[in-house]
């Protein structure tokens, strides 16, 4: 990471539990705890794109929503532009920071109320925070946004159910965009698409991200789609950061047997190599969060453990240069 | 030539040209559909014919509805029958009273019940449900509990009891089903609610800053004003049904007014001296309307639900 870039959000030893009632319990018994993100801390600068890779479950989404505090988190820190903790932040300077902080949702038919036009969509964000904006202006500046997602501005009074999932998640991308954000977390936002809508969507955010220079933090299930547009990566499992590191270093040398299965997984386009190519099957399923396992959360599935494994959890260590991982027995 | 051009030249137009194109939105969608239901829409028509005659049927007719007739009184069976000559279309009452002016006094009072419990309950049952269940937790607890006991409470029962001790009056009637009529709403409403709460456009909505009163009016509320409308039109006849019950019992409205239940409840009463145009023409009235709202409200869910046929 350069040092002079500013940073926007750094993210310290956060934790999000949820509260798990048994069935038929008492309403005075205590609930189980699960623990969906476990200790998770990063920094993410200006113009800087974070890809947050991870199987579903492994809580990346609960770590989003707790950024933008839609959930509450358990310990830890979130400062944002190095000043303001968002967890603390009271009603007035925590609504500042959201129109800083804006997210872009996984299914994007479900992210656009069906009732509204895409003009309103999109102008939500403004008419919320500048509610003092006029008719004209705002209508200028939707236009605006929708024409630099690629869609005709002639389009602001249909409604969401007229388009397509790409156009759909570009309307998503446009009212994100609208306040001009110092930040847009973005949460699976092309899993829901086709292969070819995929690439374009993520072109887009890149050319955006270009000529606005907004941070990024991107999440995805797999690696293949964070590699495009992230400069740093970091791999989750059962809420723990397993690995994070520059985006070129962790496809070159993975350090951690987690990230080497998922690395292994990716299909290379080049038949000889791929052919040859040794894939790193894990066995098992993801062990659940209510109950993980002793010492490394990994253990149950890595084909390299051993004792040490069970009795003390891996801390997150300098592997290579800006390359970090977290197991006894990297590399 | 395979390609129609003119189709192509105008698809080309609306392409370049910059006039913004109107959505459709899921309100005309449901329109469209709603308007193709023949039961509905004849049902729709038919209420209307009879909104209308409960306004303007009175100007025709020579007699008001609380004035006696002494002649026909004198011997309702032959003298009170529906006649045009003698200015009751609809024959007389039991007193003489010209029952074509009583059905439309009548119409006006049922329908009149019918519209302000449905309303009552549209707005309290909605603005109710949907806070409930957006706010969740102990708030939505505490709401819900309250609407239980009050549901557990033998309505019917207390209204008899409140009309006994404080007279027979409408305003009783329409205090009564006001307080009751929100409370099914307010639970359908609350349990919409919390699938929508869900939906990834309200978290946006949250992310975004904008204020839950706000989110309830412009999120929530819309997108469960279909499911309010349908459950409004059935709850229409359900209202009118209570009111005639209860008149039908001799209580409710106050004599010389009436409503469809009054009316019903004399009729049946003097069915034995052969003048049984007192109980079918209200009985019509009463049972026309009914349909009507049911199938209204059939074609409504239809409308604005495609999915659920
Ligand atoms: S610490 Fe042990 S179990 Fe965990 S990843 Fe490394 S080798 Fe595997």
């Amino acid at each position: 990471m350069s040092e002079h870039r500013k940073q926007i959000l750094s993210v310290e030893n956060l934790s999000v539990e949820f509260d798990i009632f048994a069935k038929g319990a008492m309403p005075w018994t205590k609930p189980d705890k699960l623990k969906a993100v476990d200790g998770v801390s990063f920094e993410l600068s200006e113009a800087e794109t974070l890809g947050v890779v991870g199987e579903s479950g492994c809580g990346k989404s609960t770590l989003a929503r707790a950024i933008i505090r839609l959930l509450p988190a358990a310990t830890g820190k979130i400062v944002w532009m190095g000043e303001q903790d968002v967890l603390t932040a009271n009603a007035r300077s925590l609504h500042k920071i959201r129109s800083n902080m804006q997210m872009i949702y996984q299914d994007p038919l479900a992210s656009l109320n069906p009732r509204m036009t895409i003009g309103q969509i999109i102008a939500e964000p403004l008419t919320t925070h500048y509610p003092e904006t006029t008719k004209a202006e705002v209508k200028a500046k939707v236009n605006e946004m929708i024409e630099k997602v690629g869609l005709l501005s002639n389009q602001v009074n249909r409604y969401p159910h007229e388009f397509s999932g790409g156009q759909c998640q570009r309307i998503g991308i446009a009212r994100a965009l609208i306040l001009k954000p110092k930040l847009i977390i973005c949460d699976e936002p092309v899993s829901a698409l086709d292969v070819s809508v995929q690439a374009q969507v993520i072109n887009l955010l890149m050319e955006l991200q270009k000529e606005m220079g907004m941070s990024l933090i991107f999440i995805a299930h797999d690696l293949s789609v964070v590699r495009h547009i992230s400069t740093r990566i970091m791999v989750l499992y059962l809420g723990n950061v397993v690995e994070v590191s520059v985006a070129n270093n962790l496809y070159v040398n993975p350090g951690h047997p987690y990230t080497q299965a998922l690395i292994s997984a990716v299909p290379i386009p080049d038949p000889a190599v791929e052919k040859n190519k040794k894939v790193i099957l894990l066995e098992g399923d993801l062990p659940s969060p209510m109950n993980p396992p002793s010492g490394c959360v990994f253990r149950t599935r890595c084909p390299k453990a051993q004792q040490l494994c069970a009795i003390q959890k891996p801390a997150l260590l300098e592997y290579t240069s800006d390359h970090f991982v977290a197991c006894h027995f990297a590399g | 030539m395979y390609i129609d051009n003119k189709k192509v030249q105008d698809l080309a137009d609306r392409l370049s040209s910059s006039a913004e194109i109107q959505g459709r939105s899921l309100w005309q969608d449901a329109r469209h559909r709603f308007l193709k239901n023949k039961a509905a829409m004849i049902s729709l028509i038919t209420l209307t014919i009879i909104v209308i005659f409960s306004i303007t049927g009175s100007a025709i007719s020579p007699w008001n509805f609380e004035e006696i007739d002494w002649d026909a009184m004198s011997d309702v069976p032959t003298l009170g029958v529906p006649s045009i000559q003698s200015g009751h279309y609809f024959g007389t009452d039991a007193l003489g009273r010209d029952l074509y002016s009583r059905v439309i006094q009548g119409t006006q009072i049922s329908l009149m019940v019918g519209l302000i419990g449905s309303f009552i309950a549209v707005i309290v049952g909605t603005l109710y449900g949907a806070t409930a269940g957006y706010l969740g937790g102990r708030i939505d607890g505490v709401m819900m509990r309250t609407v239980d006991i009050l549901m557990a409470i033998p309505f019917m029962f207390v209204l008899i009891l409140l009309m006994v001790m404080f007279g027979r009056s409408i305003y009783m009637i329409f205090i009564g089903i006001g307080l009751l009529s929100w409370l099914d709403m307010s639970r359908i409403i609350r349990g919409q609610t919390l699938s929508l709460k869900n939906k990834e456009f309200i978290e946006a909505a949250v992310a975004t800053g904008v204020k839950p009163l706000t989110i309830i009016t412009r999120h929530i509320v819309p997108n469960v004003l279909g499911i309010v409308v349908v459950y409004a039109t059935l709850l229409i006849p359900g209202m009118i049904m209570t009111e005639s019950f209860i008149s039908f019992l001799g209580l409710g409205v106050q004599e010389p007014q009436t409503s469809w239940g009054a009316l019903i409840n004399e009729g049946a009463k003097t069915i034995q001296h052969g003048t049984l145009w007192q109980l079918l023409f209200p009985l019509s009235f009463f049972i026309v309307t009914l349909l009507s709202f049911f199938f209204i409200g059939d074609g409504l869910r239809d409308a604005l639900d495609p999915k659920d046929r």
